[in-house]
């Protein structure tokens, strides 16, 4: 069955960066707001479900040709890579470090390792969310 | 830096081994592996320098240092000596596997992958002074060479016996850990160091003989001691390569290692002593007995390492001795032990990478087929010959030395007086003289039922000729060795086996210089052990002539009566009889694990709430209710309303989102905004996942319940829905701890630089949660995909097969 949803697919265009964005957005806000990586990676993946329901899984694997299996490994290795990193510096494991940072634009910024094992909890969610989705809809 | 980090090395070298394999195909990856032991074996040999007078180094890492545990490497001279087998050996194994394994045919990038994995978990071994770090590093041993065993997994032989090593050694591997635990208790620290310092105090411990006979079971089913020596032949399904070095040179040392190392606890306990000399000794007979029935190559190496292993462990048992008398023959028993343990990888790694080349050039392994190979493969054959009569204890190669030196301390057993030893010692000296009778005669078997006699009159699969001189070259080095150390033993004593003794034996000596013992071929004639093994070479000659006539005696015993067939008969009706348990219970429907699940839940929880009488109402602490809370309850309780009366799918579906949003809106209305995000995209997401699976459901409609299901349904959701409630609202009015938010409150800001309670608490405080939380959200994902992509591929192939 072909359908020809115009106003769906012209807007979901539209939507799905304004919810990637604010994926994004919610993501590096988490520490101190409503937010991280959990979230985060649900509304990525929120985003990614409704490119499939605007359009086809073909036309989806095309445009964001990842392989999302490959984007949970490297969301554990990253989660997983961070608490282990900690014993290189002879404290224990999941010790995390963080410091205040100026960076150019952003101006002061603090920096933590927290963030980047939020980041491999962003990849593993939408990782293995997306798998699952696709593996599901793939197999009608 | 820190040397520790050095234990990792081979491990991060495995992650760029796939790559590599994968992008320079002209090169065999075995080039770029070789490196690794390679430079570890060069940086470690500088430790010599340390040991050498009973010194030490220690490198730390904390790992969970509220538990007392860490990564330690502490090198002593036992340590460093197994250190050096592991890489020394390790390097001439890989150099070995370049010519041995095609580069075109073989996946490499796997057999690399296990084997750098399992050099890590070897050095971890060796090098742990924390015993939960050391267990850990000892389970890895077994899971990489479990995958190292059944490298070749199209195989049936090589799962089995994959599968077969692992149950044994894992087996023993978690008696160790209770036995560790013990020790742990007794000695309050998980450092081996402070627990020998200690080791005065744990004799008369309740615990102490437990913990000692739950180490030895760790350690006797790594080492393939009697009656666990079952997994070893069969471990022989390995490539050639990995059963060099693994089954001559690491894993199975790992247990005399342990044995080596918790001396110094035990030694004081007749039990340690009598065990592990005892099981040791029958290891050595039995092993011996048993090679000479054996026709695959690898098969006789196979039961000659279970012997030898025997040999080693009688001998680390003597040594314990000296705890009891001053008697220097037992000091020396350490030195033997040790100083064979060399001389055992030296010589039987080079015999099985012939074992490796005879396959290889001609295509069987059968020594019934083999025969008159000697002028076609003359290199092949000259170390062969090397290796084997160093097995079988002739001079001039460096097995006589160390076979001298077990059968002086056997026989010095015999005068010991503690324990009952001057009744039953003569038993020591006689078994250890039967079992190196039948050591020379499986030596002589191996070699010259291979390379001597005539050739077969069938023809061998493969046209016979020398391997390439790459395949020849790591044999030809350890055979060297074999001969060197011959004439060189006080070498290698002083540098490796001196040190290693004073690590095993250490407060018996006031200075290293005590442990004096020169190591020499020629004790003058009045030498039993001389005597000894001139009989051997008599007795041992004859039982070879005539072995075509004795060997009927192996048939004797019915095949069904080996521990081998008890095994695996043992494993058989595990699985059947727990296929039948299982099916009882399994019904495969989902509808009924749930029932068990809930009504489990609600039975227990209700039945512990009254039984702690935990149960308790206070009004006073219930706060106001609002509208919106009362508005969104209705909400909630009429979509649940709804999903039962529903009519169709869609609509259940509709009315399960307005329950899940109703819920979000609860968290909305408490002030939890980050749980409210959450539910929301949940709710969204699992939404449009019902709807995908939906076309593929079955239309909905009662699944033939009737009346007393239903109404057992009834009492289930209704026992399940009150204890939740009772469980919450006691839970609530009742706090005998104060609430742990405080904490966090003050401390969110200092310790953890965030603003946001919830995520730090996820990334922080408990990332530890977090981390398995995703791990487990990977594997669900991992898992629906096998599951469909499976069927998927299944139902293709029957397609093409129709």
């Amino acid at each position: 069955m072909k359908t020809n949803d115009v106003i769906l697919q012209t807007t979901t265009k539209i939507v799905f960066f304004i919810i990637f964005l604010f994926s994004i957005h919610i993501f590096f806000a988490g520490h101190y707001t409503p937010g991280g990586g959990f979230v985060g990676g649900l509304l990525t993946t929120g985003a990614i479900v409704l490119l499939l329901l605007a359009f086809d899984l073909k036309t989806v694997q095309k445009a964001l040709p990842f392989n999302f299996t490959i984007v949970t490994g490297i969301g554990l290795l990253l989660a997983l890579g961070t608490a282990a990193g900690s014993i290189f510096f002879n404290v224990p494991f999941f010790t995390h470090a963080f410091d205040d940072f100026t960076l150019p634009l952003f101006g002061t910024t603090s920096l933590h390792t927290a963030m980047i094992f939020d980041a491999g909890v962003y990849l593993v969610v939408v990782g293995a969310a997306i798998t699952m989705i696709q593996s599901i809809g793939g197999d009608a | 830096m820190e040397f520790v980090l050095l234990i990792f090395l081979p491990i991060l070298a495995a992650l760029v081994v796939p790559l590599l394999f994968k992008r320079v195909k002209s090169i065999h990856t075995g080039w770029f592996v070789l490196l690794v032991p390679l430079s570890l074996f060069i940086f470690y040999i500088g430790f010599i320098a340390t040991t050498m007078d009973g010194g030490y180094a220690v490198s730390e890492l904390q790992w969970v240092p509220s538990l007392g545990i860490s990564f330690v490497s502490y090198i002593d001279g036992l340590s460093l000596l197994f250190t050096l087998l592991i890489t020394g050996i390790g390097a001439l194994v890989v150099l070995y596997s370049i010519f041995y394994l095609d580069k075109d045919k073989e996946k490499l990038g796997n057999f690399y992958v296990y084997l750098l994995l399992f050099m890590t978990a070897m050095l971890g071994v060796v090098q742990s002074d924390n015993v939960i770090t050391l267990y850990l590093f000892w389970e890895l041993t077994s899971i990489s060479s479990f995958l190292l065993i059944g490298y070749w997994h199209t195989r049936d032989r090589s799962r089995f016996g994959a599968l077969k090593s692992m149950m044994i050694t894992v087996f023993g591997g978690l008696m160790m850990l209770g036995g560790f635990v013990l020790l742990g208790i007794m000695g309050n620290s998980f450092s081996i160091r402070e627990l020998i310092a200690n080791g005065s105090t744990f004799v008369g411990h309740e615990f102490f003989v437990l913990a000692l006979v739950l180490v030895l079971l760790g350690a006797f089913t790594k080492s393939a001691q009697f009656p666990f020596y079952v997994w070893l032949p069969d471990a022989m399904e390995a490539p050639t390569p990995v059963s060099a070095y693994l089954h001559s040179a690491t894993m199975v040392k790992a247990g005399l290692y342990l044995v080596a190392r918790f001396t110094p606890i035990f030694a004081v306990s007749e039990v340690w002593v009598w065990l592990v000399t005892g099981i040791g000794l029958l290891t050595l007979f039995w092993g011996s007995f048993f090679a000479v029935k054996q026709t695959d190559l690898k098969a006789i190496l196979a039961f000659s390492t279970v012997s030898q292993l025997g040999l080693i462990m009688s001998l680390l048992g003597a040594s314990a001795v000296a705890y009891h008398t001053n008697d220097a023959i037992f000091k020396f028993a350490a030195f033997a032990a040790i100083f064979h343990l060399i001389n055992h990888a030296t010589f039987k790694g080079s015999l099985f990478m012939i074992a490796g080349i005879v396959d290889h050039e001609t295509g069987t392994r059968d020594i019934r087929k083999l025969g008159g190979l000697m002028s076609i493969m003359p290199i092949s054959f000259t170390v062969a010959f090397i290796g084997s009569m160093s097995m079988a204890g002739l001079p001039p190669f460096n097995g006589f030395l160390s076979k001298e030196m077990f059968l002086e301390s056997m026989l010095a057993l015999r005068h010991f007086e503690l324990f009952n030893f001057g009744t039953w010692g003569i038993i020591f000296p006689v078994v250890a003289w039967i079992a190196s009778v039948f050591t020379f005669v499986y030596s002589f078997y191996f070699v010259f039922k291979t390379f001597i006699g005539k050739r077969k009159s069938e023809p061998l699969p493969n046209a016979p000729h020398e391997a390439p001189i790459g395949m020849l070259l790591s044999p030809v080095i350890l055979a060297t060795l074999v001969v060197g150390i011959f004439f060189i033993p006080n070498l290698i004593g002083k540098w490796l086996v001196k040190p290693a003794v004073l690590a095993v034996q250490p407060g018996l000596y006031n200075h290293p210089s005590e442990v004096d013992v020169h190591v020499a071929a020629w004790h003058g004639f009045d030498s039993p052990a001389l005597w000894m093994t001139i009989a051997i070479v008599g007795v041992g000659a004859i039982l070879y002539v005539t072995m075509k006539r004795w060997q009927k005696l192996y048939d004797i015993q019915p095949q069904y009566l080996s521990l081998n067939a008890l095994y695996d008969s043992a494993m058989l009706f595990g699985e059947s009889g727990m296929n039948r348990l299982s099916r009882f219970y399994m019904t495969g429907l989902i509808r009924t694990y749930l029932l068990y699940m809930f009504a489990f839940i609600a039975a227990i929880t209700t039945a512990a709430l009254f039984i702690k009488e935990a149960f308790i109402v206070d009004m006073a602490s219930f706060s106001a209710v609002s509208v919106y809370g009362v508005l969104t309850a209705i909400i909630l309780v009429i979509a649940v309303a709804m999903i039962l009366l529903a009519k169709t799918r869609l609509s259940a579906i509709i009315a399960l989102g307005a329950v899940g949003y109703s819920v979000a809106l609860f968290f909305v209305i408490f002030k939890a905004p980050d749980l409210a995000l959450t539910q929301l995209v949940i709710e969204t997401i699992s939404v449009a996942l019902f709807l995908l699976a939906f076309q593929r459901l079955p239309k909905l409609n009662n699944h033939g319940e009737t009346k007393p299901n239903k109404l057992m349904n009834l009492i289930i959701s209704a026992g399940v829905g009150i204890t939740v409630m009772l469980v919450a609202i006691s839970a609530h009015s009742q706090k005998l701890i104060p609430s742990i938010s405080q904490y966090y409150k003050d401390t969110v800001a200092t310790e953890a630089g965030g603003g946001n309670i919830v995520n730090v608490i996820l990334v922080d405080y408990r990332g530890f949660d977090t981390l398995f939380e995703i791990a487990v959200l990977s594997i669900a994902g991992i898992g629906v995909l096998a599951m469909i992509k499976l069927r998927l591929a299944r139902k293709e192939d029957t397609d093409e097969n129709k």
